[in-house]
């Protein structure tokens, strides 16, 4: 044992130990599975998604869908509806998270301590508890849709549901999109031509209101050329059920509540750290140098803020992505509730538990090699 | 009066913006306020009387009903205070870690026997205790176990593994970023499917361990991953020439980690390890998706009864104050920690 004393060989010795360990303790695991797969008479392979799946899904608003297509396809329906309550869970949740932590450093007392109790109550009950409770009120609390609730026009909230009215679709919106994406190129253009002719020529250029007027301009032009079609889609009563305009269903309106005033807390408590993290010295100096208060806050607070700001921010919309798998529990069909009644179905759990896990990775290794890439980008450069 | 100028009328927006509140408080808390005592039903030994009062007051004679069951879940009944001494003590030993006066080498004996008489209590089959197998165990009892259970033995994983993420070991280094950043890539749920439907076929033909201990380790694997990212934090933050005093003393690396890094790392890390731990209780109500009796699912199973169908509200409300009670009294336990301790660090620099 002479070589152990060397300190490189030592290391070399002890990491071939560990891999080996792993490596052993993997390939021990395998040849038990296979043998258990075996005796259980359990298919393996991922042929099975050719298949037909056989069961209806309760709600698939971007793709048709019968219980007559392959499970790749009800996979693929599931990974949609993750994909629909994250992303309008994370627009939802930043603005009112946004709005909690001002509220919070508001000057007004009655308010900043509403928004702590907010913040308290809402971050020390569990996520499935919440969804629990919401998902009771509106289907055992709520009329049934013949006396659905009228809070505001078009609106009704019944334990059907919540049915919004929504802007009958029309080929003009499409070009509407096509548009405003050209104008935020545009305005993005502008904007840097301005910073450089200002470091150029010290002269500056309202590029903001520019970039904002072409943005909002451009569609705004396609849908007078188009002869403005919009015609609201009001929902109707019409049997059991509303029909017409947008229609959430109680699972996923309760899905979305439940994350979205979960998420908000905690979002609430970055963005006040944040802005609290703004040294009170850097808006005086601002001032003193004559920036008017919205430059003062666009060039001087908001940067430092934001440097605070998003990392824990993006981890936040990593965490919503991943509670949203609470689907499972109230019925919503997302990517785990559908990958989970596909293992009921035809047992392979293995397969089904590694298209979850590849799709999570997936987005998670991507969104956290996007945070590094940025913080490197934002990082302070020191002197 | 000048206090209330100064923080509600201090404006016009700020003076609207305190009305519409104070409107919004009456029109909302006074109802609800009625609805939770005043109407309430405090005992209902038939839901009649509840149903009668549906909408009017909560019926929190539910809760009374069926307390034992979603305290102690499916224990047999007259065993039912073997759980509830498992849970005093389980709360003495949280009590006795919170004081700073007990944080001394005999807290971890405490620890040690404490858990131990837990088991005995739980289990039984010895000293007379009759028998009590673990698919019977659940409630409130079963809640506090997973979470105690599951920070005790994920704490220690988790140090080894943000010492390995930090290590100059290069396979050790990777074997632990690919770990940490798995699990932590992944949902609680799809590791708890894992445990309840894969981990069976893992083990050789002829061993199976029961659903209780499958999702405890997934519980565990997962709070190891989260916990171990709170400790590397901890760790970065001790400044390097704490590393060359240890090495230029001649330590090795076990004492130097022992005796010069960790007891700083973890003091540091106190606070984002009881916010960490907090999140970890909160999570583990996840097992009621696959099928266990914590406090939730037992919650879940009285509403479920034809007799009480409909009064979901009251019992969400109980379990939601249930767990503030926990989280409320970790989270004001931490801050107040962090105050004290960066009290200590400004008066005494680096002790």
């Amino acid at each position: 044992m002479k070589f152990l004393r060397s300190g490189r060989s030592r290391a070399l010795f002890f990491q071939f130990v560990a891999l080996a360990a792993v490596l052993g303790a993997l390939a021990y695991i395998v040849h038990n599975t296979m043998v258990n797969l075996e005796t259980r008479k359990i298919a393996s392979g991922f042929a099975f998604l050719g298949r037909e799946a056989g069961f209806e899904i309760g709600e698939s608003p971007f793709l048709a869908y019968s219980a007559a297509d392959n499970y790749a396809r009800a996979l693929l329906v599931g990974l949609l509806n993750t994909i629909r309550v994250a992303v309008i869970g994370i627009v939802l949740a930043t603005i009112l998270g946004t709005l909690v932590g001002l509220a919070r450093l508001s000057t007004n007392w009655l308010l900043a301590r509403i928004a702590d109790a907010y913040v308290e109550v809402i971050r020390n009950i569990p996520l499935l508890v919440q969804l629990f409770f919401w998902y009771v009120v509106i289907t055992d609390n709520l009329p049934g849709p013949r006396e659905a609730m009228n809070p505001l026009p078009g609106v009704f909230l019944s334990n059907r549901g919540i049915a919004l009215p929504g802007v009958e679709p029309h080929p003009a919106h499409l070009w509407m999109l096509f548009a405003f994406i050209a104008g935020l190129v545009i305005a993005g253009l502008v904007a840097r031509w301005a910073r450089a002719r200002q470091a150029r020529t010290g002269q500056p250029f309202a590029s903001f209101w520019t970039g904002t007027g072409i943005a909002l301009g451009l569609p705004l032009a396609v849908f007078l050329a188009a002869g403005t079609p919009a015609k609201l889609d009001v929902p109707q009563l019409s049997g059991f059920n509303f029909a017409g305009g947008v229609v959430l269903t109680p699972e996923y309106a309760t899905l979305l509540m439940g994350l979205v005033a979960y998420t908000a807390a905690f979002i609430g408590e970055i963005v006040r750290a944040g802005i609290l993290a703004v040294h009170r010295g850097q808006v005086e100096a601002a001032n003193a140098l004559g920036l008017s208060r919205p430059q003062a806050l666009r060039l001087v607070v908001m940067p430092q803020a934001l440097r605070v700001i998003i990392p824990p921010l993006t981890s936040q919309y990593l965490n919503l992505t991943k509670n949203s798998s609470l689907a499972v529990a109230i019925g919503y069909p997302d990517l785990v509730s559908i990958a989970n009644t596909s293992i009921n179905q035809n047992g392979q759990a293995i397969e089904g538990i590694a298209i979850i896990m590849a799709v999570y990775l997936t987005v998670s290794l991507s969104i956290s090699a996007f945070m590094n890439w940025y913080n490197k980008r934002i990082a302070l450069v020191e002197r | 009066m000048s206090w209330v100028r100064a923080n509600l009328f201090s404006s016009w927006p700020n003076a609207i913006a305190t009305l519409v509140i104070v409107w919004l408080a009456w029109k909302l808390a006074v109802p609800f306020l009625d609805w939770a005592f005043a109407q309430a039903i405090w005992t209902a030994p038939d839901s009649k009387v509840c149903r009668d009062a549906k909408g009017v007051g909560a019926c929190w004679g539910l809760i009374h009903e069926k307390h034992r069951f979603i305290l102690f879940g499916t224990y047999p009944f007259e065993e039912q205070w073997r759980p509830a001494l498992v849970i005093l003590i389980l709360l003495a030993l949280y009590v006795i870690s919170a004081l700073r006066a007990c944080w001394r080498p005999w807290l971890a004996a405490a620890w040690i026997v404490g858990l131990a008489a837990i088991g005995i209590l739980m289990w039984g089959g010895v000293l007379g205790l009759r028998y009590a197998e673990n698919e019977r165990w659940g409630g409130l009892a079963l809640t506090l176990l997973l979470a105690t259970f599951g920070i005790a033995l994920a704490f220690p994983l988790s140090i080894l593994l943000a010492l390995g993420r930090r290590s100059q070991l290069p396979v050790l280094r990777y074997l632990c970023v690919v770990y940490i950043e798995l699990i932590r890539g992944v949902p609680l749920i799809s590791l708890l499917f894992m445990a309840s439907v894969v981990l069976p076929l893992f083990m050789p033909e002829g061993l199976s361990i029961d659903k209780l201990l499958r999702a405890q380790i997934a519980l565990i694997l997962f709070a190891a991953a989260y916990l171990a990212e709170v400790v590397r934090g901890g760790l970065q933050a001790i400044p390097r020439g704490q590393y060359e005093a240890a090495q230029a003393l001649g330590l090795s690396y076990w004492r130097m980690t022992w005796l010069i890094v960790l007891p700083q790392a973890l003091r540091i890390s106190i606070p984002p390890l009881v916010n960490t731990f907090i999140g970890f209780f909160k999570d583990t109500s996840l097992v009621l998706i696959i099928g266990l009796f914590d406090l939730l699912t037992t919650v879940n199973v009285s509403i479920g009864e034809p007799k009480w169908v409909g009064f979901g509200i009251e019992a969400y409300v109980f379990v939601s104050a249930v767990y503030f009670v926990f989280c409320f009294a970790m989270s004001r336990y931490s801050q107040n920690l962090e105050l004290e301790l960066a009290r200590g660090a400004a008066k005494g620099g680096a002790q």
